[in-house]
């Protein structure tokens, strides 16, 4: 590829983002007047809660951290044409098995402690996903229904636990022990509070991004989410194989962005401890039309939005739900583009 | 240009429209006049805008210029349902059923009120028997064959009383007999004072029931007469055209060397023939220089079929010093049985060989077991008893090429990539893929913008011509096919048939099933009919293959 199409190609990827962006201002402006809020002021305390200090900037990217990688995890199920809508389960076990093994290796040194926490995490969203895998592997249960199900019982689990085993020592508060220093992911920035994760959630994308374009597996995956019968007819790729190595690591990634919060963030297990984060990461994954890279800065965008939100509620005094009534405009701007531009390639497929 | 019926009373007159989304299937001034208690076939090659001009017909579509008048009123047709008010009614040429309702449920979606099944299904009856068309209308459309499903699409614009039908190839999808019995049909609809729109590159078809003609090229009416009054050369030189840019590169002789190559043969197949025979022709001047090919390809079908089969027995000859007798075939079935996952017997001890450097055609009317046999022999599906001999390197095309063989939202080079996708490993060298896929297009003569391309831009035509190209890249030992021109136009259907003739000349074992029995005909050296799962090999007579294939023997 000639410099000049690598150019092309990254302005025709960030575009929709930027588009987006501009819609999402626009919602939000609408949303102020209509609410009474003169805009100028808010809009001046969401930008600077989001980008105005080396704060905000740092907790803008601490917020997009879970969302990069519970977006990877739904683009890549997705690409595998797999609608994996429970990312926020996956999530959920992910954090809580990353705890109980916290527990276990209070002890332990952290650099070891803190990789087991990890993949604890990776290894219970990837067993979480393999329950829907399977029930629609034997019973052909969609995966819709299954995982959507799958994350009321992942809360649910949570909440126990969180009151029951893995509550804190003195059994007032409902949540985790703090993790002990030696467990909590190294700052990456002094002074901020961008921990490890972001290096992790950076790399996973280049590296599936890598993977989905160079090599052999990660082009099965492609091509059973494309068209799974000719894959199976013209490719003799396992079809059925393939969607459960896709779901497996959907799960994982779900799975490591919990045990990455509860590690990097949270630093403790308690009953909200997902705001939503593996919905949010679905949004995130279509805006970035599943490309990993893609994932990154709509990741960031979702970010922003949220991490300007507490500011506005603080300077401008606009409530912060307004910032969830855009994200959800923006879903809806996305499903509208997504049903025009399919519509018209429908339309030069079949005038064809 | 002749231009019929401008006067004349019109159930649909379409005038000048244009209508520009992308390069192909665009129109430019098409105009086509349909008169009451008429068939009108709308002729074409693929992608000269058939289809696109009867979407706008049909509502799918707002052209940007044109008029458009029902019953010589000016109308403007904006939705399908506009379209069906006004007694317009159209049978696609991939179905828009609900495979797992009812024909009446079928027929009453879209409907308004209250669906109660007992009525519905009563009406539905009524209205089969009314139009005398064989359905149940209680059958789960998934249950029924294609014919059946193609009735129901019939019942289901009848059931709005349309007065105009347009039917988008429908015979494509049919038994030969099953399709004379619907053009049949057709005709009688027709004679009530209702009119037919018939979009076909078949030109018997159009010429056998059809009154009126219109062909479009490039998106504009070329040709509007009466079918009595033309001839199938008239309609195939107005659908290849003489400006054509692969046949203007050849020279000024194309014309005459149709007429010699059509006047020299006289067969039964004469007409159809001479033109593959022709085309074929002009792609190879155009793509080749090589002369002897060239010649070859050009030379009297009479005497390359003689040359063939002395070519043919030389090898045999060859083959016949090899040790193992065995050896001599390439594809095998011995004794095999496969039943389907609806306990279905498709194929009952079926023992077949097919040599190499030969075309061995499958003759069946649908439901025979040939699908089954051929996913048998390409390794798709496992016998429950027999065995079955098949090379490693083998290519299979199967008919419905958007669903089994190509991923239409990829690019042109990820398809060719899919090829043996499931052993490959590590990386995929995208370099050499990229490379192979020009040269499958350039060999090919895929018309694409390039490696790049998203299949779902290209015509079917290209699509298959793609499809071949991939499962021919690495000069397969066996090739199975099935139905490899279905919907594709002259020029796609000589590309494809040329590919095939190629492939077993070089040595390939090629198994051909096509439900168009001249095809067969055309290009099998010898041919088998299979019927209720069993296989017969049959002389090469129409009138026995076609009792065969009925199960008369």
């Amino acid at each position: 590829m000639s410099m000049h199409a690598k150019v092309k190609s990254a302005v025709t990827a960030l575009l929709p983002v930027l588009v987006f962006a501009g819609g999402a201002v626009l919602v939000l402006v609408m949303l102020l007047l209509l609410t009474g809020h003169s805009p100028g002021p808010a809009l001046a305390a969401l930008a600077r809660g989001a980008a105005g200090s080396g704060y905000a900037l740092s907790s803008t990217i601490v917020r997009s951290i879970p969302l990069a990688l519970s977006g990877l995890a739904v683009a890549l199920a997705f690409r595998a044409g797999l609608l994996n809508i429970g990312a926020e389960g996956q999530l959920l076990v992910g954090a809580c098995a990353a705890t109980a093994v916290g527990v276990a290796l209070r002890a332990t040194p952290g650099v070891i402690a803190i990789p087991v926490m990890l993949a604890a995490g990776a290894i219970a969203g990837a067993g979480w996903a393999w329950i829907a895998a399977a029930l629609r592997k034997r019973y052909g249960v969609l995966e819709v229904i299954s995982t959507i199900m799958l994350n009321f019982v992942a809360i649910n689990i949570t909440g126990w636990l969180v009151r029951g085993p893995l509550q804190e020592p003195t059994r007032i508060n409902p949540q985790s022990a703090s993790l002990p220093l030696s467990q909590q992911l190294p700052i990456v920035i002094p002074t901020t509070r961008i921990h490890v994760g972001a290096v992790v959630a950076v790399a996973l994308a280049l590296g599936l991004w890598w993977w989905l374009r160079a090599t052999a597996s990660g082009f099965r995956l492609r091509a059973v989410g494309a068209n799974p019968l000719a894959a199976a007819s013209a490719g003799k790729i396992d079809v059925s194989r393939t969607a459960m190595v896709a779901f497996l690591i959907s799960g994982a990634l779900a799975g490591l962005a919990g045990s990455v919060e509860l590690t990097g963030v949270t630093y403790a297990l308690y009953e909200n401890f997902s705001p939503g984060y593996g919905y949010t990461a679905i949004a995130v994954a279509l805006l970035a039309r599943l490309n990993p890279l893609g994932v990154l800065a709509t990741a960031l965008l979702f970010g922003a939005l949220e991490a300007g939100a507490g500011a506005m509620q603080r300077d401008a005094a606009v409530p912060s739900v307004v910032v969830s009534v855009v994200e959800a405009a923006l879903i809806l701007m996305l499903v509208a583009a997504d049903r025009w531009q399919s519509r018209a390639g429908q339309r030069l497929a079949t005038s064809l | 240009m002749t231009t019929s019926g401008a006067g004349a009373p019109s159930l649909l007159s379409l005038r000048g429209v244009t209508h520009r989304f992308g390069a192909v299937g665009a129109l430019h001034d098409a105009s086509l006049h349909v008169r009451p208690g008429t068939v009108h076939a709308l002729l074409g090659e693929n992608g000269a805008g058939k289809t696109t001009l009867m979407r706008v017909a049909f509502g799918l579509l707002t052209p940007d210029q044109g008029s458009i008048l029902v019953r010589d009123k000016p109308t403007a047709i904006a939705s399908p349902a506009a379209a069906l008010a006004l007694g317009i009614g159209m049978v696609h040429q991939h179905f828009t059923l609900v495979p797992a309702m009812t024909v009446a449920e079928n027929v009453a979606l879209g409907g308004r009120g209250v669906f109660r099944p007992q009525q519905a299904a009563e009406r539905v009856g009524e209205v089969a028997t009314r139009a005398g068309l064989t359905l149940d209308p209680l059958a789960i459309v998934n249950t029924l064959s294609v014919g059946a499903q193609q009735r129901c699409e019939i019942v289901k614009a009848l059931a709005r009383d349309v007065s105009l039908l347009i039917l988008d190839e429908p015979t494509a999808v049919l038994a030969p007999a099953e399709a004379a019995d619907l053009l049949q049909w057709l005709r009688t609809f027709a004679s009530d004072g209702h009119a037919v729109v018939l979009i076909t590159h078949k030109l018997r078809d159009a010429l056998s029931i059809a009154d009126d003609v219109t062909v479009l090229r490039r998106g504009r009416t070329v040709l509007a007469a009466r079918a009595g009054d033309t001839t199938q050369d008239d309609l195939r030189r107005a659908m290849v055209g003489t400006e054509d840019n692969s046949v203007r590169l050849v020279g000024g002789d194309i014309g005459k060397r149709a007429e010699s190559t059509t006047r020299t043969d006289t067969e039964r197949a004469a007409a159809k023939r001479a033109t593959e025979e022709r085309t074929a022709s002009e792609r190879s001047d155009v793509e080749r220089t090589d002369a002897e090919r060239t010649s070859a390809v050009r030379a009297d079908p009479e005497r390359a079929d003689a040359e063939r089969t002395a070519a043919e027995r030389t090898d045999v000859e060859r083959t016949d010093v090899k040790p193992s007798d065995a050896e001599r075939d390439v594809l095998r079935t011995n004794d095999v049985y496969y039943t389907d996952a609806r306990g279905a017997e498709r194929v009952r001890g079926v023992t077949l060989g097919v040599r190499r450097a030969e075309l061995v055609g499958i003759a069946a009317v649908e439901g025979g077991g040939q699908h089954e046999l051929l996913r048998l022999l390409a390794g798709r599906l496992m016998p429950q008893r027999g065995t079955i001999l098949a090379p490693a390197r083998l290519g299979f095309v199967p008919e419905d090429r958007h669903r089994d063989a190509l991923m239409l939202d990829a690019p042109v080079d990820e398809n060719v990539a899919l090829r043996g996708a499931g052993a490959r490993h590590g990386r995929i060298p995208w370099a050499t893929v990229r490379h192979d896929t020009e040269q499958i297009i350039a060999a090919r003569d895929v018309r694409t913008d390039g490696p790049s391309a998203i299949v779902r831009t290209l015509s079917g035509g290209n699509q298959q011509k793609l499809v071949l190209g991939r499962e021919l890249a690495n000069t397969p030992d066996a090739l199975i096919v099935e139905n490899p021109s279905r919907g594709l136009d002259f020029q796609a259907t000589a590309a494809v048939h040329s590919a095939l003739r190629e492939a077993r000349d070089g040595g390939a074992a090629v198994l051909m099933y096509s439900s168009d029995l001249d095809e067969v005909l055309l290009l099998a050296d010898r041919v088998l009919v299979m019927f209720n799962g069993t296989l017969t090999e049959v002389p090469r007579d129409r009138d026995a293959i076609g009792r065969a294939m009925l199960g008369a023997l």
